[in-house]
């Protein structure tokens, strides 16, 4: 059965190229019939069953309330199903023990649309942390860490503070902290929410690019427009039932710069380059 | 070791980036334990008064049984003119005895070994206006002679003792002031302990959704932990020291030259200076790390 990877003794996977696990691997996220229901009776999830393999780029859309959140939150374990199992990498994470969870959430990194950036940490600490977490060495992180910023596009704000960035740049360092110790899975809560267009697109082209890297990325968003310009497999949750499952428009290998540039022409944005000055939040 | 070094680089990184708590819980820190150092003296000597003042009350001076009613008339006039002597009483020897048998309650057996005998001497109860006058009474009553020796002022003095024993009435009130004292002091030590427990939780309240990013990265909950606990460790420290430098301060420039002059301030009962200090010391560093351990676990509930 595929594990997660333990800490950081094994060698992170080389970040640029590569290959891909096949599909129909081991699923690495799996929900069995997953119900949620909050106190108070709210029923957010009702038997929900969906499976993703290793090195998918998966989106999950839907309204607003749909569920889409507390899915999120079940897969790291922020909160416990009501009913049925959630695993990831082919174990059964709602059993669990409360020790173990630190264990499991540095194996799947997170980005979230308000960012959870440290305020009292500038860029290159604020990665750093997602390392010193998981006990690397000093050498370890000075050598990742400006790696994975350079892979964002955030080389030369290493000593800004998050409140001196625009969100763009807020969304690309907490990208960064998510990927920094190259988890098997990538989950994105809304990463562009807050994001105006020609923004969301480039982070859109970032998690793409690590994508190729094998990590599996879970993007959830309710910009129904641009996931059916994707042509990437699409998840619909209304009402805490799946009601799609299917890969839109074809699915194709292309590179992230044949990625880019068809978003941007579908999109009908301007085609310049990655971090190109609009990194701004929409006023 | 590496590990605490991070710690601790991150509990004054915490500090730096968050001043206005930091002082808050300090300065909170040390208005306590000034707070504290100055009342635990107080209401030490306070007990410690009452305790002498009920040692002193009064003097007896037994006479010799062969005194003359005469002896004993200008000795009774002698010792009521000893200035600042309130009353001069006398008890024979029976009545000696019966207050002795009333004091043994229960127990016969001392007094019928003596046979109908009764050894104990007739004796004057001199009552002094104040407690801390009771020396220079004593003075007076037994002056020192002429080869240093203390030499009564009539022949018939056989001995003059303080009465030790006479509780009873002075019990009641010494003791509830006792009661009432050691109450306040644990309540102001406990209310001491929960403001400074409550300021730390305020100023890790303002970071709670810190924490969260951190248990969102994976940090294990004593990842987390550690560094708050140094930060309290570090309030205390600076605060307790702050503190205790004013209160030696205090003691040095008012107290002390004071003491010289006034009895109450002259308190040998009262807790040795430096053993208040290691005290108070030591429970500001483990309240402000213990209040942090605590505080956090609220929010590093998974």
């Amino acid at each position: 059965m595929a594990r997660l990877r333990k800490r950081s003794k094994e060698p992170a996977p080389e970040a640029p190229q590569q290959a891909r696990p096949r599909r129909g691997g081991a699923a690495i996220i799996a929900l069995e019939d997953v119900t949620k229901v909050y106190p108070g009776g709210h029923l957010a999830l009702e038997r929900v069953s969906l499976s993703i393999d290793r090195g998918d780029f998966v989106f999950l859309v839907g309204p607003t309330g749909c569920g889409k959140s507390t899915l999120i939150k079940l897969l790291i374990r922020e909160l416990d199903p009501t009913e049925g199992a959630v695993k990831i990498a082919g174990r059964e994470i709602g059993g669990l023990p409360d020790k173990k969870i630190p264990q499991l959430r540095r194996n799947i990194g997170t980005v979230f649309q308000d960012f959870k950036l440290l305020p009292n940490r500038n860029v290159y600490d604020n990665v750093a942390y997602a390392l010193q977490v998981i006990g690397a060495s000093r050498a370890e992180i000075r050598e990742k860490v400006p790696e994975t910023l350079r892979l964002v596009g955030l080389s030369t704000k290493l000593h800004s503070y998050p409140d001196q960035l625009s969100g763009g740049e807020q969304q690309r360092v907490s990208i960064a902290r998510a990927f920094v110790n190259h988890p098997p899975l990538l989950l994105a809560d809304e990463p562009s929410g807050n994001l105006d267009p020609v923004t969301s697109i480039g982070i859109m082209q970032l998690l793409y690019r690590i994508n190729k890297t094998g990590t599996t990325v879970l993007v959830v968003t309710h910009d129904r427009e641009m996931v059916d310009k994707m042509r990437r497999r699409v998840i619909e949750l209304y009402e805490g039932r799946v009601v799609r499952d299917e890969t839109t428009g074809g699915y194709t290998e292309e590179s992230t710069n044949e990625f880019g540039m068809r978003m941007r022409a579908e999109m009908g944005v301007g085609v310049e380059g990655q971090t190109n000055g609009h990194d701004r939040v929409e006023p | 070791m590496g590990r605490l070094v991070f710690f601790i680089r991150e509990a004054f990184r915490a500090l730096r980036r968050n001043a206005a708590p930091s002082m808050a819980a300090i300065v909170t820190t040390i208005v306590t334990v000034i707070l504290l150092g100055v009342l635990i003296p107080v209401f030490q000597t306070t007990q410690a008064k009452s305790n002498e003042v009920r040692q002193q009350l009064e003097l007896r001076v037994a006479v010799f049984d062969d005194a003359t009613k005469g002896d004993l008339k200008s000795l009774h006039d002698k010792l009521a003119a000893i200035p600042h002597v309130q009353s001069v009483g006398f008890i024979t020897k029976t009545e000696a005895l019966k207050e002795l048998r009333g004091f043994l309650k229960d127990d016969t057996n001392p007094i019928a070994a003596l046979n109908g005998h009764n050894p104990l001497p007739a004796n004057f109860v001199v009552r002094p206006d104040d407690a801390a006058n009771l020396d220079s009474i004593k003075q007076a009553i037994t002056p020192p002679g002429p080869d240093g020796s203390p030499k009564p002022i009539s022949p018939v003095i056989s001995d003059v003792f303080d009465r030790q024993d006479d509780r009873q009435k002075i019990e009641q009130v010494t003791g509830a002031l006792k009661i009432v004292l050691t109450i306040i002091t644990a309540l102001l030590v406990v209310a001491s302990l929960m403001l400074i427990g409550n300021t730390i939780r305020l100023s890790i309240y303002t970071r709670r959704r810190e924490v969260e990013v951190m248990r969102l990265v994976g940090a294990t909950r004593w990842f987390i932990r550690w560094p708050f606990m140094i930060e309290g460790v570090v309030v205390g420290f600076v605060g307790g020291l702050v503190a205790i430098l004013i209160l030696w301060l205090g003691k040095v420039t008012i107290v002390d030259p004071l003491s010289s002059d006034f009895a109450l301030l002259r308190a040998q009962d009262s807790i040795p200076f430096t053993t208040l200090v290691a005290i108070l010391f030591a429970a500001a560093v483990l309240v402000s790390a213990i209040g942090s351990g605590i505080t956090l676990r609220r929010f590093l509930r998974v």
